[in-house]
C-alpha cells in the first residue's frame, strides 16, 4: 500500500514552472530514487515534500493525512518527516550528541541513551559525541545528520543528494550502510540524486525527472533496460540507438539480426543497445569473408580507452555505408588493438522505443 | 631571506606599537605602589568606574538587540526598501560621535548624564555591530534552517535556537569593538555632561599637564580595555560557526512579514529619524541661523587643508607600516606573525587619550625636538589606526594567493616582476581600502589630536569642539558638516566591504 501519495501537483517560481504536475505513489517501507539533471526540479520537490514550500496546486498526501492541498500547506515542523540535506547541515555550535538530540525534547526519558543508540545505529563511535561538527570527515557529517533525522521516528526519510560531497570509495560504502539502515528500521525513504548509477543501485522505484515532469517510474532494471525514450535511455547510461526493420520478432540494422525485447511489433522502429551488450572477439588474419552475416557483423577498432576493469572502444562498421560507430564496454583484460578487426555479437535483446 | 627582512620590519613596527603599553607599565614602577594606592584608590576612581561600567554594560547589550533586529528585517525579511533601510543602518557611521551628541543637546537640552549618555551612544555605535551581523545572517547556510524545522521547531524556535547562536561571533566581535569605541570616546561624553575615565583624564591633563593623577587613571582605563578584550576572548568560544561541509549553499527566501509589514518598517525608520534625522535637521538649524557669516573661509580653508593633509600623509604612513605585517600574516603565518599581530590589535584597542598621553610623556623627556609637531600625532595616528589598515591590506593580500605568483614564474616573469604584475595589482584594492578607513579616522579624530597638535595647527574636529565648547553652535555647524561629507564615502566603502565579504 502506498505511504506517500503526490498528486498532480505544480510549483512556479515566477513565470517558470520548477514542478510541472508530477504524481507520484510510494508504498511503505521502500525505496524512491528520484534522478534528473541539475535543474530538472527534483530538489524543489523534495523541499514540498518536506514542508519548506507550499505547492500552487496539487495535493501531497503522507498515509492518507493530507500535507498540502494547492497553497495550504502543513509547516515543515509539523510534518514529522526526516530531511538530510545535501552538506549534513550539522549545526555548526552544538557537539555531535547535541546535535543528534536536537529534536528530542529536553526532558525525553532516556534521551542520552537514545541518543547513544543512534550513534551505534549509524555506526559512529561514542568517542565523537562530544566533538564538534567541524571535526568529522564528510562521511561522519553525513551519518551524524542521518541520526538526528532518525531521532524524530520519521516514517518518511528524504534524502536530498547526501552522498554528493563525499568521494568515490565512500560514497558507494555510504549508500549501501544508509539504505540496509534505513529498509531495516522500515523507513520509507525517498532520495534525490542526479548520478544515476546512485539511483539505480539505491531504490527499489526510481522515478527520471526532466524539465520539471516525471519522465518515467519504474523498477531500476526496468528503467535501464526498457526506458520509454531515447532521453532517459541516455540519461541513465550510455546508450546507442539504430533504425531498425522488425519482423518476426527480431530487428533487422546495421548490426545484422538481433532479438528484441517486443516480438510482437513489426515495421520501421528504434532500437536500443547498451555498450555492455556486445561483445567482440578478433579475427585472427585475413579480410575474407567479412561481410555481415546472421546474427553477427565485422568492424574496426578505432579508439581504445583503457579504465582499468573495463575498455571502452570506438568501433567502425565495415560495410557501413553510413560510418556510424559503436560504443563498446569490454574487459579491460581483452583490449584489441587500435586498428585491429573484430567480430560484433549482441548479447541479450536490444529494447524496441514506443 | 625576503621573509626575515620583512619580519624585522614587522617587529620593530611591533615594537613601535608597544610604547604606549610600556608607558603605562613604566608609570606605575616609577610610581611606586603607594603613589598608585593613593591615586588610584579613592572615590572619585570608583565613580568613574561606576560610570563607566554603567554605560558599556547598558549600551552593549542593547545595541546588540537593535542591531539583530535591524540586520533581520534588513536581510532575511521582505520588509519594503530593505537595501535603503540596510544603507541607512549604516550611515550613522559618517556622523562623528561628538557630532551626534552637538545634535542632541541643542535639539534637547535637558539631556545629560547615563540616559543621555546610553542614547547616543546607541545611535552612534550600533552600525559596528550591524555591520557584522548582517554579514553572518546573509551568508548563513538555510539549509540548517530547514533542517531545524523538519525535526519539529517552530519559527521562534529556529531563530533562537539556530539562528541565534550563529550569531555569536559576530556579536562578541561588534560589542568589542563598540565597547572600546565607549571606552575612548572623549567629546560626546563632555557635551552630555557625563564623566567617564577618558573625560576625566583629559580634564586632569589640561589641569595639571602631565600629571601623575592623569596617567594613573589612563593606567586604570588600559586595564579596562584589557578586561574586555579578555572577556570577549573568554567568552566568544571556540566553535568555528562557518559553514560545514561543502554542499552549495542554497539562496535564501525571505520570509514574509504580512501583516506585521507596516510595524515592522517603523523600526528602521526610526532609528533613521533618531541616528541621521537628528543630526541633519539640527546642522541645518544652525546653517540656517548662522547664515553666511558662519562660513569664515579665512579660517575653515586652512582647517580643511590641514585635516586633509594631516590625514593624507598619516594614511599613506599608516598603510605602509603595516604592509610587513600584513605580508607576513598572509605568507608566512606562523607563532612570531601571531605574537607581532596581537601587539597591534591591542595597542589599536587602545584609547586614543592613553596613546597621546605616552606620547606626550615620551617626547618631553627623550625626544623634546618632536614635542608637538606633525611628527608625534602622525606616530599617534600611525598607531592608533594601524589595526584598520592590517585589516584591509590583509584582505588584499589574501586576493592574490602565491600559487598566482608562481604560475606568474612558471610563465617567464622574474621574481620582482611576478610581484609587480600579479600580487601588487590585485592587493591594490586592498590597500586602497586601507588608506581610505585609514584617512577617514584620522579625518574625524579629536582626542589625540587636542592633546598632541603642534601650535596653531587646527583640524576640522579641533576647529568644531573649541567653538562648540564656547557654545558657538552656529559657527561649529560648517565643521560639522564638512567632517559628515567627508566620511560619508567612509560608510558607503564599509557598506560595499560587508557585502563582499558576504560574497555578493
Amino acid at each position: 500500500m502506498s505511504l506517500l501519495d503526490i498528486r498532480a501537483v505544480r510549483k512556479n517560481y515566477g513565470r517558470v514552472a520548477a514542478i510541472d504536475g508530477v504524481s507520484l505513489s510510494v508504498s511503505a517501507g521502500s525505496r524512491t530514487a528520484i534522478v534528473g539533471p541539475s535543474g530538472s526540479g527534483k530538489t524543489t520537490l523534495l523541499r514540498l515534500l518536506a514542508g519548506f514550500e507550499a505547492p500552487d496546486v496539487g495535493q501531497i498526501l503522507l498515509d492518507g493525512a493530507v500535507l498540502a492541498d494547492g497553497v495550504q500547506s502543513v509547516p515543515a515542523h509539523l510534518r514529522g518527516i526526516g530531511y538530510v540535506p545535501q552538506d549534513g547541515a550539522l549545526f555548526p555550535h552544538l557537539s555531535v550528541g547535541e546535535n543528534i538530540g536536537f529534536g528530542l525534547p529536553r526532558n525525553a526519558p532516556q534521551r542520552t541513551a537514545r541518543i547513544a543508540e543512534l550513534l551505534d545505529m549509524v555506526s559512529l563511535d561514542d568517542a565523537l559525541l562530544n566533538r564538534r561538527p567541524h571535526e568529522l570527515s564528510g562521511g561522519q557529517q553525513q551519518r551524524v545528520a542521518l541520526a538526528r533525522a532518525l531521532a524524530q521516528r520519521p516514517r518518511l526519510m528524504l534524502l536530498d543528494e547526501p552522498f554528493s560531497a563525499l568521494d568515490t570509495g565512500l560514497r558507494a560504502a555510504t549508500r549501501k550502510a544508509v539504505a540496509q539502515l534505513l529498509s531495516g528500521a522500515g523507513i520509507t525513504t525517498i532520495l534525490v540524486t542526479h548520478d544515476q548509477a546512485e539511483a539505480l543501485s539505491f531504490a527499489d522505484q526510481v522515478a527520471v525527472m526532466r524539465n520539471g515532469r516525471l519522465a518515467q517510474v519504474g523498477r531500476p532494471r526496468d528503467l535501464y533496460l526498457r526506458p520509454l525514450d531515447p532521453a532517459t535511455a541516455s540519461f541513465l547510461g550510455e546508450a546507442m540507438v539504430f533504425p531498425a526493420r522488425l519482423s518476426g520478432g527480431k530487428a533487422h540494422c546495421v548490426l545484422g539480426e538481433v532479438a528484441v525485447d517486443d516480438v510482437l511489433r513489426s515495421g520501421d522502429v528504434q532500437i536500443m543497445l547498451r555498450p555492455e551488450q556486445l561483445h567482440l572477439d578478433d579475427v585472427p588474419g585475413s579480410d575474407q569473408g567479412m561481410e555481415m552475416s546472421g546474427n553477427c557483423c565485422f568492424g574496426t577498432v578505432l579508439d581504445a580507452e583503457f579504465c582499468g576493469p573495463v575498455s571502452e572502444l570506438t568501433v567502425g562498421l565495415v560495410g557501413d555505408d553510413a560510418r556510424q560507430t559503436l560504443r563498446v564496454s569490454s574487459p579491460g583484460v581483452h583490449t584489441p588493438a587500435i586498428g585491429a578487426r573484430v567480430r560484433i555479437r549482441v548479447m541479450g535483446q536490444a529494447h524496441v522505443f514506443a | 631571506m625576503r621573509a626575515s627582512f620583512v619580519a624585522g620590519a614587522a617587529l620593530m613596527v611591533a615594537v613601535a606599537a608597544l610604547l604606549p603599553l610600556g608607558f603605562v607599565i613604566w608609570v606605575a614602577i616609577q610610581s611606586g605602589w603607594d603613589t598608585i594606592a593613593t591615586l588610584v584608590f579613592r572615590p572619585r576612581v570608583g565613580e568613574l568606574l561606576v560610570n563607566t561600567a554603567l554605560l558599556v554594560v547598558i549600551t552593549v547589550p542593547l545595541c546588540a538587540v537593535l542591531a539583530v533586529a535591524l540586520a533581520w528585517l534588513t536581510e532575511r525579511s521582505d520588509l519594503p526598501g530593505a537595501r535603503l533601510w540596510a544603507w541607512l543602518a549604516v550611515a550613522p557611521l559618517a556622523v562623528p560621535a561628538f557630532v551626534h551628541s552637538y545634535a542632541w543637546i541643542t535639539l534637547v537640552p535637558g539631556l545629560y548624564g547615563l540616559p543621555g549618555g546610553v542614547l547616543v551612544s546607541v545611535l552612534a555605535y550600533f552600525p559596528f555591530l550591524y555591520l557584522p551581523i548582517s554579514a553572518t545572517l546573509r551568508r548563513l547556510d538555510p539549509g540548517i534552517e530547514d533542517t531545524a524545522a523538519s525535526l519539529g521547531l517552530g519559527p521562534w524556535a529556529v531563530f533562537f535556537r539556530v539562528v541565534v547562536p550563529q550569531l555569536r561571533l559576530s556579536v562578541w566581535g561588534g560589542g568589542l569593538l563598540v565597547g572600546l569605541h565607549l571606552l575612548a570616546e572623549y567629546g560626546l561624553y563632555v557635551m552630555i555632561r557625563f564623566d567617564t575615565f577618558t573625560t576625566a583624564i583629559v580634564d586632569q591633563f589640561q589641569s595639571t599637564y602631565n600629571g601623575p593623577a592623569a596617567n594613573m587613571l589612563a593606567g586604570v582605563l588600559v586595564i579596562c580595555c584589557f578586561a574586555l578584550l579578555g572577556l570577549e576572548a573568554g567568552t566568544r568560544g571556540k566553535e568555528r560557526y562557518a559553514h560545514v561541509g561543502s554542499g552549495s549553499a542554497r539562496m535564501q527566501r525571505p520570509r514574509a512579514l504580512g501583516r506585521f509589514t507596516s510595524i515592522c518598517v517603523l523600526l528602521p525608520a526610526l532609528v533613521a529619524l533618531l541616528s541621521l534625522g537628528v543630526p541633519m535637521v539640527t546642522l541645518a538649524r544652525w546653517l540656517l541661523a548662522g547664515g553666511a557669516k558662519v562660513w569664515n573661509l579665512g579660517v575653515i580653508g586652512p582647517a580643511v587643508a590641514q585635516t586633509l593633509g594631516l590625514a593624507l600623509v598619516g594614511a599613506l604612513l599608516t598603510t605602509v607600516i603595516a604592509v610587513p605585517m600584513a605580508w607576513l600574516s598572509i605568507r608566512r603565518p606562523g607563532r612570531l606573525q601571531r605574537l607581532l599581530e596581537s601587539c597591534n590589535y591591542m595597542v589599536g584597542s587602545l584609547p586614543g587619550i592613553v596613546v597621546a598621553l605616552a606620547l606626550v610623556t615620551i617626547t618631553v623627556r627623550v625626544a623634546l625636538p618632536i614635542y608637538q609637531t606633525a611628527v608625534t600625532i602622525l606616530v599617534a595616528y600611525a598607531l592608533m589606526f594601524l589595526p584598520r589598515a592590517l585589516v584591509s591590506l590583509r584582505a588584499g593580500i589574501a586576493q592574490a594567493p602565491v600559487e598566482l605568483e608562481q604560475a606568474a614564474r612558471s610563465l617567464g616573469r622574474s621574481p620582482s616582476q611576478a610581484l609587480w604584475s600579479v600580487t601588487l595589482r590585485l592587493a591594490a584594492p586592498g590597500a586602497a581600502a586601507a588608506v581610505a578607513l585609514v584617512f577617514l579616522g584620522i579625518s574625524n579624530e579629536l582626542t589625540a589630536t587636542l592633546l598632541l597638535s603642534p601650535n596653531g595647527t587646527q583640524t576640522l574636529a579641533t576647529a568644531f569642539w573649541s567653538l562648540s565648547s564656547e557654545i558657538d553652535y552656529a559657527g561649529a555647524a560648517p565643521y560639522a558638516l564638512i567632517m559628515v561629507l567627508l566620511s560619508l564615502p567612509l560608510t558607503w566603502l564599509l557598506y560595499l566591504q560587508s557585502r563582499r565579504s558576504a560574497g555578493q
